[in-house]
């Protein structure tokens, strides 16, 4: 395979949305989350539109729109988004006041709105796009499988591009929930000193990153996507480094051809002990980058890695990464991206120079 | 890539039965499943009829081998996979690529709703155990992992057409050469939430629906679980019993016209069945049998019986919604009627639209009123659309 | 007919619109407003919540929910059947 990502819009709680440098300065964010940093909609969504949409359908679908407007692309020929969670906010209204109400006097809007599919819907509505239109909601494989099914459609259909993208929002709600599994650390910390901390949980995140897929080149492609692969509940360290062992050698690479590894360390001490392994074992003589000290952990995280990396292509250099371990001295041509949300869900990504 | 993928075995289970032969039975003697709702504790039980499963989620544990309080969604989804993967019979399954690819709508939800009733009154109240499995993706791995299935698993949501998706996407895995056999289907369990959603857009019928009926006034929700097993020809061709028919054609569009409502002309249903059908290579006057979408809405059954209209006049195949048996099963409902169409080549019958009384007058065919048998069926065609404008159709064909 | 402007406003969260720019005989839907099917459901708790009319047959949503004098209207009409 070999696909070009054409254009990228995301709105991550970093600055990364628009005409911005590559992320010149590093958002702090201090607590427990780390909320998007969002533009001012009304820029990038048709007024008669935006008023029903909660937070999540805002960043979604200016995220595509952006996305779309810089490849130069009307309407792709397909719009897949993945998302874990879905609309949270608009379920969490319809379902408190179901509860609190008695299942009276309720209204549709929120309900409309928790569908799953509403972001790619609302894309859809949007352009007046009669194209394929598809939702993937497995949590830490929902971005995965968006993007297996975009390159699949590339794949079976010879001129085409497809918009790929993953959501996912934190509401109070949510955020107290997931809390109480234990997911987040116990004190407030800094995104900036999270990846140091020895204790469990890690920091929430959230995110809305689109890509424009396509299998012909152009002359502004960020980064070619040359692989793509997904392994669910692994049985230790060992199948962890065979299937990147495999992976590589699908694509005819080494691990020391690869410039790059961009991983998804989040701060909490189980988590990362996978990738303290990988660091001694596979990854020993690896360049490493980290991603979840700047959008937070969450099912989707692996399209904001996505974005860094193509960005990390097209700009032809790292920025200066909290955390970084060694600066970069050569050109990068390959990334490798490898991601795990709470151990079950691993998805390894090959990210090129064009 | 041109290669068939074919359908070695099938699952389902509705409120007219615990199996693919129950409800073929039930289909047989036009037993419809709607009635009082008996399961599901809402204020609406007296004024909303709905299509549930006729067992407890303790009956339906047993028959899943899972623990009773998961969702009812993961013991309808276990009970069709299981009946679906020992249907097809493959021996060698751990050897093989094998995938998982389900669909629902609002995941754990019926335990989510328990959750939140103690959570709203005080944040440190409320079971997690209740609300732990509340993603979509949740009860598809609570399935996948009690039926070994570990090589790729994912779940889809695309509201009424999400199980129709599944079954797209899982035969396009096979035929990318990325897996050999692949469970596809979806699930879905009557909830309040989605019972209350479609209660404020006032399209629940207080009757039985009337399907394709001029007097139609809205669906009834229906619960239930369905799956395919979908195997690629090398698989085919190693496994002893014969197969149900293939996969032929398979397409999705968008209506882009409203968040909720269908597209006067039901542009969206149109280029999904058209695209199936050119994708399946097959003419219009090919397709033997519609398994309509047919919710008995006003809106949808007027877009997709103007949208067959424009495709097929003047000879129109035969067609009928099975919704008019089994209520309108959400997630569930793509699978569910593509376990219908398979049945419907292999057995040669096709399925009644119970309660039409009055053709729709806009429309120039009349759905098919009566249970026949003894027909040949080549070619089936069954459609799904969903909120968001999410159209699928999928053609099914004899071997 | 000005408190009513403002449950609207409030219901649909129409943004930037004030009271005052909703004429009492603007076509709500469509080409006035630009509502649509959604918000005629809203519309329609709207009444069962602050007035106590139950309008339960959608149909006839359109010819209620004109303007917002027609709902006026239709909300006293209503509302003296319910004294």
């Amino acid at each position: 395979m070999k696909m070009y990502i054409r254009a990228t819009g995301n709105i991550s709680p970093q600055q990364t949305f628009g005409d911005v440098p590559f992320l010149e300065s590093i958002v702090e964010h201090t607590g427990t989350m780390l909320h998007c940093t969002e533009p001012d909609y009304k820029n990038h969504i048709d007024p008669k539109m935006i008023r029903r949409m909660s937070r999540i359908i805002r960043m979604g679908v200016a995220a595509a729109s952006a996305c779309l407007k810089e490849a130069g692309i009307q309407a792709p020929d397909a719009i897949i988004t993945g998302t874990a969670y879905g609309c949270l906010q608009d379920t969490d209204i319809f379902l408190s006041k179901m509860v609190e109400q008695n299942e009276e006097l309720l209204t549709p809007t929120a309900f409309i709105q928790s569908t799953h599919n509403t972001i790619g819907a609302q894309i859809g509505l949007m352009i007046k796009s009669n194209n394929y239109n598809n939702a993937f909601v497995h949590r830490g494989f929902s971005f995965e499988s968006a993007l297996l099914d975009g390159i699949m459609l590339l794949m079976e259909n010879p001129a085409s591009n497809a918009l790929v993208g993953a959501v996912d929002e934190i509401t109070v709600n949510s955020h107290e929930i997931l809390r109480r599994f234990g997911l987040y650390k116990q004190e407030p910390v800094s995104n900036l000193e999270l990846l140091k901390a020895s204790s469990k949980g890690t920091m929430a995140g959230e995110g809305a990153a689109f890509f424009l897929l396509a299998n012909a080149a152009s002359d502004n492609d960020y980064a070619q996507l040359n692989g793509l692969h997904t392994f669910y509940k692994p049985s230790g360290i060992e199948e962890i480094e065979n299937e990147i062992n495999g992976f590589l050698t699908a694509h005819k690479l080494s691990i020391n051809e690869i410039d790059l590894v961009v991983t998804g360390r989040n701060g909490d001490i189980n988590n990362d002990s996978i990738y303290d392994k990988l660091e001694h074992g596979i990854f020993n003589n690896s360049m490493l980058a980290n991603f979840k000290n700047l959008c937070g952990e969450y099912p989707t995280a692996t399209a904001f890695a996505l974005w860094m990396a193509a960005k990390v292509l097209q700009t032809g250099g790292l920025p200066a990464l909290p955390g970084l371990k060694q600066p970069a001295a050569k050109k990068i041509n390959h990334i490798l991206i490898y991601n795990q949300y709470q151990q079950k869900h691993h998805s390894l990504l090959l990210v090129s120079a064009c | 890539m041109s290669a068939p993928v074919f359908i070695a075995g099938v699952g389902a289970i509705a409120a007219i039965g615990k199996n693919t032969a129950a409800c073929m039975e039930s289909f047989r003697n036009g037993k419809a499943g709607m009635g009082d709702m008996t399961y599901l504790d809402s204020v609406h039980r007296q004024t909303i009829p709905v299509a549930e499963v006729k067992y407890s989620n303790a009956e339906l544990a047993l028959m899943a081998g899972m623990r009773p309080n998961v969702s009812r969604t993961a013991l309808l989804s276990m009970i069709a996979a299981k009946e679906a993967l020992q249907d097809a019979g493959i021996d060698n399954l751990a050897s093989l690529r094998t995938g998982f690819i389900s669909a629902n709508t609002v995941g754990g939800m019926d335990k989510t709703e328990n959750f939140f009733s103690q959570f709203l009154a005080d944040h440190s109240k409320g079971k997690l155990r209740d609300v732990v499995n509340h993603e979509c993706g949740s009860v598809t791995e609570l399935v996948a992992d009690a039926l070994g299935v570990k090589n790729y698993i994912s779940t889809i949501s695309t509201a009424c057409s999400s199980s129709a998706n599944a079954i797209f996407f899982a035969a396009r895995m096979i035929k990318n050469n990325l897996l050999d056999v692949v469970v596809a289907g979806g699930a879905d369990a009557i909830t309040k939430f989605t019972l209350n959603g479609f209660n404020t857009l006032m399209i629940l019928d207080g009757e039985h629906c009337k399907p394709f009926d001029e007097n139609r006034k809205g669906l009834n929700l229906g619960e239930g679980a369905a799956y395919v097993v979908l195997v690629s020809e090398r698989i085919a061709r190693q496994l002893a019993k014969p197969m149900y028919c293939t996969l032929s054609g398979y397409c999705n569009a968008n209506d882009a016209y409203h968040q909720t409502a269908s597209s006067p002309d039901g542009i969206g249903s149109y280029l999904a069945m058209a695209g199936a059908l050119k994708l399946s290579g097959l003419q219009p006057a090919d397709i033997d049998y519609i398994n309509l979408h047919g919710t008995g809405t006003q809106n949808n059954d007027i877009a997709e019986g103007t949208a067959i209209k424009r495709l097929f006049d003047p000879v129109y195949p035969k067609m009928s919604s099975t919704k008019s048996f089994t209520g309108h099963t959400l997630g569930a409902c793509g699978s569910l009627e593509a376990v219908f169409s398979a049945m419907a080549i292999h057995k040669g019958i096709i399925y009644p639209n119970l309660r039409l009384q009055t053709p729709m007058k806009d429309l120039p065919f009349i759905p098919e009123r009566e249970f026949l048998q003894n027909i040949t069926v080549k070619h089936v065609l069954s459609n799904s659309f969903g909120f968001g404008g999410n159209c699928s159709s999928l053609i099914f064909s004899t071997l | 007919m000005s408190d009513l402007k403002t449950q609207i406003i409030a219901q649909l969260n129409l943004q930037d619109v004030r009271p005052e720019d909703i004429g009492d005989d603007q076509p709500l839907f469509v080409d006035g407003l630009g509502l649509d099917s959604i918000d005629a459901l809203e519309l329609i708790v709207l009444l069962q919540q602050y007035y106590k009319i139950k309008l339960s047959n959608a149909e006839d949503g359109p010819k209620v929910f004109k303007s917002v004098r027609t709902i006026a209207e239709y909300i006293t009409a209503h509302q003296k059947e319910v004294v």
